[in-house]
């Protein structure tokens, strides 16, 4: 009952704000009593590139398999394109385009053969235009001339285009990527991020899973952090690096004046470390500090603020290493 | 494929509506990769020859002008081969029907789910999204056809065997009557589709075991196993009281097709018995698949 009036609420709500995805105490127990997925409560706005963060084993893919009906959550409910999963997945599913836990192919067939098998599966699709579809989805990820060996001849770096095609078959509302850029060369991963914003400019919605923040950081609008199957963050991607701030890195051959000037300042936290001493950045102007290091006869090679990163803001959530596996 | 044509067909792509042929496609895109795989061809190919090497078998043995060998062992109808080559149809299946018929239909139909699982394409299908329940009919109905296929092979080698070892011509029923060429060939179609119809309890069998796990290769050596279990205890007598709800039990009734008139009662209680299966376990494999979470 719940889910049905949430549903109609979001469906009433106009399609800009619309959010894609919202979850509401998602949970996944195993029967082997493993809690995987731990009271989700994620809102993926419409037209964003989401990045969903967290180490191995963190709950990511149990996640998105329940997003896509695949299995059944515990307790709590997915709302998937405005409609509750997985019992509207028939509905649902047509508009979305997944790439779950690496790319599966049938090793027998030609790669142009698995899309025409996919997009067979799919009741919606039009089979007059399926071998039109096929081609364009090869010619997008690059695989055209590849298209008529058989799958199992791939690299790996080609079967996750091929998955990726899959995906693509046909126009769609939001695309799930599970590590998308997993086994790619970094080549094949700056085409698969340059394809990312393409899509995204064209208004799907990307959600986007993966272990590396850099990733996550060059081609995401919002963020979400996950560790040991809990939500520790979502919102906006600049937001989530502001919040971990950044610090002021002056590089001189004087360390142990500089410090004591920046002290002298007023500046928290003020680390010497060979030639580099770094502090938290004040509220005041920057030009101060500077002016106060140069009348004390402070040699300054370098003044510059670091912008914190996403790793910065990760450790700083999660307080541990990013490669800790939950 | 040029750029303009793929682009068009693209932006014309617009309805979301399903098709009801859909259905259609999928079980006709399930048959081409079923029959496009090497295990499928080879499995055929083992059925094949078969009815080569009983034809070629008792060619041998009768070579030397004397009429059939020894009579009474062997299979059904081998005795009667050299007479007319049509035999050889009935023979074959009943050869194959113990044991390399239901194997050939184990494996298609352990694979049909586990496999599709064990490669993970079972997921991208589910979320495409086949449907389920639509999956698994899709499933069923070509291990049906494999069934039909894997039928109709031996009995077409056999056929084919027969009238180049053997010669052909009207043959004697096991009553005694007389029927001509013609109708015996009818005959034999219509035992090659109770042959066929027999083997839809494993099919449904192994359908459902494939439901279990997420190996193909378990979900086939499963079925195999427990079609071999089966034969076993068809034939200790001290649980005569279990054996008419083996699926095996009323396999080789086929041969009452060759009385005249038809002896109907194991027939038909065969294909009730293959519908009651089919339904128990096509009912499982539903309850088990719809309900199951994919985690391969």
């Amino acid at each position: 009952m719940d889910g049905t009036s949430a549903t109609e609420q979001t469906r009433g709500r106009p399609a800009a704000g619309d959010a894609v995805v919202v979850t509401r105490g998602l949970t996944k127990r195993y029967r082997g009593g493993q809690l995987a997925v731990d009271g989700l409560h994620l809102t993926v706005p419409a037209g964003s590139v989401f990045g969903f963060l967290g180490p191995n084993g963190s709950g990511k893919t149990t996640t998105i398999r329940m997003l896509m009906g695949l299995i059944e959550p515990t307790s709590g409910t997915a709302d998937v394109l405005g409609r509750p999963m997985p019992r509207s997945a028939r509905a649902v599913l047509p508009h979305v385009g997944a790439l779950i836990e690496g790319p599966a192919l049938y090793g027998f067939l030609s790669g142009r053969d698995n899309l025409l098998r996919y997009d067979a599966a799919d009741p919606t699709a039009d089979p007059r235009t399926r071998t039109a579809r096929v081609a364009a989805a090869l010619d997008r990820v690059g695989l055209t001339a590849a298209s008529g060996k058989k799958a199992r001849a791939y690299s790996l770096g080609m079967k996750q285009r091929l998955g990726l095609a899959a995906a693509l078959l046909r126009p769609r509302r939001l695309l799930v990527l599970d590590e998308p850029t997993n086994g790619l060369d970094p080549q094949g991963m700056r085409e698969i991020r340059a394809l990312v914003r393409e899509l995204a400019t064209d208004g799907t919605t990307v959600f986007l899973s993966s272990h590396l923040l850099d990733e996550i950081e060059q081609v995401c609008t919002h963020v979400a952090v996950m560790a040991r199957g809990r939500l520790i963050t979502q919102g906006p991607v600049a937001e989530l690096a502001a919040g971990a701030r950044g610090r002021l890195v002056v590089t001189t051959p004087d360390p142990a004046d500089a410090a004591r000037v920046l002290k002298e300042q007023g500046l928290a936290d003020v680390v010497a470390d060979g030639d580099r001493v770094s502090a938290e950045p004040p509220a005041r102007d920057l030009a101060e500090v500077n002016a106060a290091l140069v009348t004390a006869g402070v040699r300054v090679r370098g003044f510059a603020v670091e912008r914190a990163s996403l790793e910065d803001a990760f450790v700083a959530l999660t307080g541990e290493g990013f490669d800790v596996a939950g | 494929m040029s750029r303009a044509e793929t682009a068009g067909g693209t932006g014309a792509e617009a309805s979301v509506r399903p098709r009801p042929l859909w259905t259609l496609g999928l079980v006709r895109d399930e048959l081409r990769t079923t029959f496009r795989r090497w295990r499928t061809l080879a499995l055929l190919g083992v059925l094949a020859a078969v009815p080569v090497l009983v034809g070629i078998a008792v060619r041998i043995e009768t070579g030397d002008g004397s009429s059939s060998g020894g009579g009474g062992g062997g299979p059904a109808f081998v005795s009667q081969i050299t007479n007319n080559g049509l035999f050889l149809v009935f023979t074959a299946l009943a050869a194959t029907l113990p044991f390399f018929l239901p194997m050939a239909v184990g494996v298609i139909a352990g694979d049909a789910v586990a496999g599709e699982a064990g490669a993970g394409t079972l997921r991208y299908l589910l979320v495409a999204p086949a449907g389920r329940t639509r999956l698994l009919l899709t499933k069923y109905a070509a291990v049906m056809v494999f069934c039909l296929a894997a039928t109709l092979v031996v009995a077409v080698s056999a056929l084919a065997v027969g009238a180049l070892l053997f010669p052909l011509g009207d043959l004697t029923t096991i009553s005694g009557t007389r029927i001509t060429f013609a109708e015996g060939l009818l005959r034999a179609l219509l035992i090659a589709l109770v042959v066929a119809a027999s083997l839809l309890g494993v099919a449904a069998l192994g359908l459902f075991v494939s439901t279990l796990t997420n190996s193909g290769i378990a979900a086939m050596a499963t079925t195999v196993g427990l079609l071999i279990t089966v034969q076993i205890l068809d034939q200790i007598p001290q649980l005569h009281a279990l054996h008419p709800y083996l699926f095996s039990h009323y396999w080789l009734s086929f041969a009452d097709l060759m009385r005249e008139p038809v002896l109907w009662d194991d027939l038909t209680r065969n294909l009730g018995l293959q519908a009651l299966y089919a339904l128990v376990f096509g009912s499982a494999a539903w309850a088990r698949f719809t309900g199951k979470d994919v985690t391969a």
